[in-house]
């Protein structure tokens, strides 16, 4: 946060100094406005959406009808919620959909951050090829990966189970975690690794006590990437789960929608609200750290 | 549309490219159950529960064979069976629809019912209904829901024009439609803009142009020399002519109508921009739900083929009121392990008093004949007649068993027909397109 800070405080300071009538801080000035302008049309953008489903979910059948609709429902209602839960099993694939995801996050990163560490500390072959063979593996689109994967998971018994589902995941989401956290153990200056060797530290210790505290930003931001792409995964969860009490929330969201686009307009949007909350609350919960993740990384590099 | 179009065939291309289909080879998977898994595709609520409460009753009648229902969903049904079929662990019973029947058909993903079929069952569907789920000889499905297209009117405009409501005992012909689009149709003042006669949601233009070619006696796709070839003649064309002509020449339809589905053009209807709206059968549901209050509307036949040779195009078959259809259906899947028991089931599921419940749920109509002569599917209300009274005029559509017909259409005609129908290119370049274009297509998959 210090680097906005510092970039404001002269041009502040300019602004104050500047003759009124000059015309130099003007332009200034209306460039900031111009500046915020585009902000609050770029948050419009990311946030009408979101407004929108608010509003639908709150809204009776008649008004999601309406050939002019309205921002604010005209008669909220709570029946839309009422209706999702009594129509499919939401709590249940939500607590399936926290599972696998949170199990698939930490996973991730538990074997993201030795891995990593590895690919940006050694400069040998084999490392060069691992790094190589991981931006390859992203190549692949999904839908080639999943038959293949499928026939693999149904010899392991792993079809139509969380923990298969959990190994798919880590898999799916480990190049990124991986080139992420690289990014992140090279900014640890090599120096702090020596001095903690003259002073009697081992590999392990080194990396628990001296890398590991500075990479915590660096994990909290994979830690929520895996998270928020294993919450929100829709395709892998679809074919390799057949129970029902196994289906996760992004599988069970299309259950709303019928043939040719026809949908359960009020129920969907109430259930999509529901199943929106975990990762904005999970994005809640880190966000600081990941603010400081973004100005440490950027102090570093 | 796209994306689930490049998934579909990216999909098939690696389905085609694993050496060897599990398929029937070894144990089934991790599911070694003695019962059978039922996926179905309702998704409403009253047909959820209504499937939930068959399964149950079957359950509790035979317990040694107990059905797990498992809930799948249009959208993704094609990619979620193609995966589980080359993995070896497919439901037994499949909902489905015979246009997605041809690929799994000609891929040995599913069985043929002729030997399992009880002859109570076989005599219950009439057979152009049966004909819907034949592919190469073989059946690979119970075709037991269906739709026909149906017109969605706003009484009181109607009457106020002086309309005569059309039945299905005497239907308009399509020249009696165009006539009473031009009646309905003005500028309602106020500045409120344009009231229009109809508005065709032609989201997916493809179905509608090829099944409604039936009233006119065209039918798009034909059959030549043991092959499937597309023509595009002047009966083939008729309706898509019509619909042209309504939207650019006589401004009688909406053009905004063009992009949308039939959901899109609900709030239009009831705000009176549209006087009429042309929808599959079930979409009586959304407008139950969402009619404002006291809002007067009827559900009336399409329009039959012209009679006398009035207007463009002639008269197919059934006086001209032939619709094509591509029914719901249950399926067995070959790697099934209790086929009689699965067909059994089906069976069960498809018995008249099971199928009035289903359609009811769904707000469909079912194709057994005892089904259709349920006074619960009788009644005014909910144009419930006019659909159970279209049904003996439904038949397969002409797509159905045409292999590349996908292909066709997602590559072919979708793009060309919204081109047509949004004024880009004419009647001619369409025309090439769809038959010259397209029998490339088709040739591929009939080498």
């Amino acid at each position: 946060m210090s680097a906005p800070g510092g970039v404001r405080q002269p041009s502040v300071a300019r602004a104050r100094t500047a003759a009124p009538g000059t015309g130099v801080a003007r332009p200034r000035r209306a460039v900031r406005y111009a500046q915020y302008a585009a902000l609050l049309c770029y948050l419009a953008f990311l946030g009408l959406p979101l407004l929108w489903l608010l509003s639908t979910a709150f809204k009776p059948p008649r008004e999601l009808g309406s050939a002019a609709p309205e921002l604010l429902p005209a008669h909220p209602t709570l029946g839309n919620f009422a209706a999702a839960f009594d129509e499919q099993p939401l709590l249940r694939s939500g607590l399936n959909s926290l599972t696998v995801a949170g199990c698939a996050a930490l996973l991730s990163v538990a074997v993201a951050v030795p891995a990593s560490y590895v690919l940006a500390r050694r400069r040998t072959l084999p490392a060069r090829a691992t790094s190589g063979w991981i931006v390859a593996g992203q190549l692949f689109p999904l839908v080639l990966v999943i038959v293949p994967l499928f026939m693999v998971l149904r010899q392991l018994r792993l079809v139509d189970s969380l923990g298969g589902l959990v190994a798919v995941y880590v898999v799916w989401n480990l190049p990124f975690a991986l080139w992420m956290l690289r990014g992140y153990v090279r900014a640890v200056p090599p120096a702090l690794e020596e001095a903690a060797a003259v002073d009697g530290c081992g590999r392990l210790r080194t990396l628990r006590s001296v890398v590991l505290p500075l990479l915590a930003p660096g994990v909290v931001a994979t830690l929520m990437f895996s998270f928020v792409a294993a919450w929100n995964e829709f395709f892998f969860a679809l074919v390799l789960l057949k129970s029902p009490e196994k289906q996760t929330i992004s599988v069970l969201l299309t259950r709303f929608t019928g043939a040719e686009g026809a949908a359960d307009l009020g129920p969907l949007a109430a259930a999509s609200l529901l199943a929106t909350l975990p990762s904005l609350v999970f994005f809640a919960l880190l966000q600081r750290r990941l603010a400081g993740a973004l100005s440490a990384g950027a102090v570093k590099g | 549309m796209r994306r689930r179009t490049l998934l579909r065939a990216a999909l098939t291309a690696a389905a085609a490219a694993a050496p060897l289909p599990l398929t029937g080879c070894g144990p089934r998977g991790t599911d070694a159950r003695p019962g059978l898994d039922y996926l179905s595709l309702a998704w409403q609520k009253e047909s959820v529960d209504a499937n939930k409460a068959l399964v149950a009753a079957w359950n509790a009648a035979h317990p040694h064979t107990p059905v797990r229902y498992l809930q799948g969903s249009w959208e993704s049904v094609h990619d979620q069976l193609l995966t589980s079929f080359e993995g070896g662990s497919a439901p037994d019973v499949i909902h489905d629809e015979a246009g997605d029947l041809t690929d799994f058909a000609h891929g040995g993903y599913l069985t043929d019912l002729r030997p399992l079929l009880p002859e109570r069952l076989n005599s219950a569907i009439p057979q152009r209904t049966w004909r819907t789920a034949r592919i190469g000889g073989g059946l690979y499905g119970v075709p037991f829901l269906q739709e026909p297209r149906v017109l969605v009117a706003d009484r009181r405009l109607l009457r106020r024009a002086g309309i005569r409501l059309p039945t299905v005992r005497r239907p308009w012909d399509w020249a009696e439609f165009e006539a009473a689009a031009r009646a309905l149709t003005r500028d309602r003042g106020g500045g409120r803009g344009r009231r229009y006669g109809v508005a065709w949601a032609m989201k997916e233009p493809v179905s509608q142009s090829v099944n409604l070619a039936l009233s006119t006696g065209g039918r798009v796709f034909h059959r030549a020399g043991g092959r499937d070839v597309v023509r595009f003649g002047p009966r083939d064309s008729a309706v898509a002519e019509l619909i042209h002509r309504q939207v650019h020449r006589d401004r009688t339809a909406a053009p905004s109508g063009l992009g949308m589905s039939g959901s899109d053009v609900l709030p239009g209807f009831f705000a009176g921009r549209y006087a009429m709206v042309p929808l599959n059968f079930s979409y009586r549901q959304q407008v139950h739900q969402q009619a404002p209050e006291g809002f007067d509307w009827v559900t009336l036949p399409l329009p039959a083929g012209n009679r006398g040779g009035r207007g463009a195009g002639g008269s197919g078959p059934h006086g001209g009121r032939a619709q094509g259809v591509s029914p719901q259906t249950l399926s067995i899947a070959r790697d099934c392990r209790h086929k009689r028991a699965a067909m059994e089931f089906v069976a069960f599921l498809t018995g008249a008093r099971q199928l009035v419940r289903l359609a009811r749920g769904d707000w469909l109509v079912p194709t057994a004949t005892a089904a259709l002569a349920a006074p619960a599917l009788h009644t005014e209300r909910y144009g419930w007649r006019t659909g159970t009274e279209s049904a003996r005029h439904l038949v397969a559509s002409p797509v159905l068993g045409v292999r590349g017909y996908q292909e066709w259409l997602d590559k072919i005609a979708t793009p060309a027909f919204q081109e047509y129908y949004a004024d880009g290119i004419a009647l001619r370049e369409l025309r090439g397109r769809l038959v010259e274009d397209g029998n490339r297509v088709l040739a591929r998959y009939q080498r």
